[in-house]
């Protein structure tokens, strides 16, 4: 064990692991992470809670991390390399195991052009792949990045995300060994939707040995109608929506778009677990948290396993 | 070269608001090469602004002058006497903002500036200019098939692309190429797709502005 996080425990296990998703407020309002988190209890095994995604000013990882702890749910802290130089970043990471968390996903960030502040200044000191690396030297040197010991070693599982849908497409399971050679442990994809893809480049991942060196949660984001669906496929760079769902969408009444939405999103999570390589999935239904125990049940993923 | 352009000139009346009499200073360095403040510039603001100021039917006067360069204090002397003794009232400089600030320490009348200075690049097609180079002070382009990812990528990526590439070009805008898609291409001509698989490893900011202001001195040039 690396971490000892439930995550880690349920993967190292052999078995097929869930991970949710919860986007804080933007404002102070605890009530509503307690809502959205009563919604995930039970249903998956531990809880992304996102850094500003977007760019868009929202309450901080650390902190909602540290209330699902309290709430007895486990955390994954997202922490995006946009607003944190290398001192805040092994800061905060300090801080985070202090307070009980056990998985930190490394993460870019999505650019401030996007967010509620484009007139902010990034910092991208280092990126994605050097906080993996900067993480692991913490966990298993024990040191800062400056050669300092640490005074108590922060034992993270580490996580990071890939973008199998990302171009150049022949260069991203390669950029995902480079993401397994900086020493990250788990990994969570970014929405699926295009599964013929998907399945060419976990081939390829797979040929390469990576599944093996890395738990690979396949990402999975249901469709709550068309206009999102329409919405995702135009406007998120990176994401690649097939017609046939836009289609598929369109031909059922709009009252009816959330269900059939669903339906595509159990259809997809049966989908990834026939794929070799797929340690889990990743869960991320955006704003719609109270959602995620139906499609969990019905994708016959209900009970989750205990672990001590 | 240093890339800059000017003001509107609604932000420069507004900066001359007080003045009767000033001075316009144009550079032929960079900034005419780039068609932001050569001795054509000054010539084309120097009217704007008297017609814009006979407009309010207030009295001005501009006098031109461009030098050779205004990064260097012996040419910036060639304006001394017609400050001193011209009853000058401002001086603005159509320089990069290296300019200005050469002109505000030899002289003690207000400096304004009447250029943005954007970046350093080059030139992609007539009047089309982009970023090449962030002075980092370490440069690595070698590394990257002679692309720079501090500059041309939009998070400075050492380890890109991010999942924001898409048909080449970059998520904060489709008409920003992605670097690391360039980076990418240029690697697989090269025949050295081999070094992008290995993890770029964490640069050291102190030689950036991180480091503070920066000077580089020339033992072997100092007289």
């Amino acid at each position: 064990m690396k971490a000892g996080s439930k995550l880690e425990k349920i993967l190292t296990s052999g078995q097929f692991a869930v991970t949710g998703e919860l986007g804080p407020p933007r404002g102070a309002d605890v009530e509503v992470i307690k809502k959205k988190a009563e919604h995930l209890r039970g249903m998956v095994d531990s809880i992304n809670v996102t850094d500003n995604q977007t760019s868009v000013v929202r309450m901080c990882s650390m902190a909602v991390c540290k209330l699902l702890l309290e709430m007895g749910l486990e955390p994954n802290l997202q922490m995006t390399c946009r607003d944190r130089n290398r001192i805040a970043i092994q800061s905060d990471l300090l801080g985070a195991y202090a307070l009980g968390i056990k998985n930190v996903l490394c993460l870019s960030g999505d650019h401030n052009k996007f967010g509620d502040h484009p007139q902010a200044k990034n910092v991208f000191d280092i990126d994605s792949i050097q906080l993996i690396q900067t993480v692991k030297q913490m966990r298993d040197d024990g040191k800062l990045l400056s050669g300092q010991e640490c005074e108590g070693v922060p034992k993270f599982f580490i996580g990071a995300a890939a973008n199998p849908f990302g171009d150049p497409f022949d260069f991203r399971p390669i950029r995902l060994a480079k993401k397994v050679e900086a020493g990250v442990d788990f990994i969570q994809t970014q929405c699926i939707y295009n599964m013929e893809k998907f399945r060419e480049y976990m081939k390829r991942v797979v040929d390469m040995g990576l599944a093996e060196k890395c738990y690979i949660l396949a990402g999975i984001t249901p469709l709550k109608s068309l206009g999102m669906a329409r919405y995702m496929a135009k406007f998120v760079p990176g994401l690649d929506v097939p017609d046939y769902y836009l289609k598929r969408l369109a031909g059922v009444e709009k009252k009816k778009q959330a269900e059939e939405g669903i339906k595509i999103a159990i259809e997809q999570i049966q989908e990834v677990r026939e794929i070799e390589g797929v340690a889990g999935i990743h869960l991320m239904a955006i704003e719609w948290e109270h959602k995620v125990p139906e499609i969990i049940k019905a994708a016959g993923l209900y009970p989750r396993p205990e672990v001590n | 070269m240093v890339v800059a352009e000017r003001k509107p000139i609604k932000e420069i009346l507004a900066m001359m608001a007080e003045y009767k009499k000033i001075l316009l200073v144009g550079c032929k360095g960079c900034v005419t090469v780039c068609c932001a403040g050569g001795t054509k510039e000054v010539g084309i603001l120097a009217s704007a602004l008297r017609i814009a100021k006979k407009k309010e039917g207030k009295e001005f006067e501009v006098i031109e002058r461009t030098l050779e360069r205004q990064c260097d204090p012996e040419y910036i002397e060639q304006v001394a006497s017609i400050v001193e003794n011209d009853g000058i009232e401002a001086i603005l400089s159509m320089a990069c903002s290296v300019g200005p600030q050469y002109l505000a320490k030899r002289f003690n009348v207000p400096v304004y500036p009447a250029l943005n200075t954007t970046f350093i690049g080059g030139a992609l097609e007539h009047g089309v200019w982009a970023e090449f180079c962030q002075a980092c002070g370490n440069c690595v382009i070698h590394h990257f098939g002679g692309i720079c990812p501090v500059s041309r990528c939009s998070k400075s990526l050492f380890n890109g692309p991010c999942g924001g590439s898409a048909g080449g070009k970059c998520e904060i805008n489709p008409e920003v190429d992605c670097a690391w898609h360039l980076i990418y291409e240029r690697m697989k001509a090269l025949g050295k797709l081999d070094d992008m698989a290995k993890v770029f490893p964490i640069k050291d900011w102190s030689t950036s502005r991180d480091g503070g202001p920066r000077k580089v001195v020339r033992e072997d040039m100092k007289l």
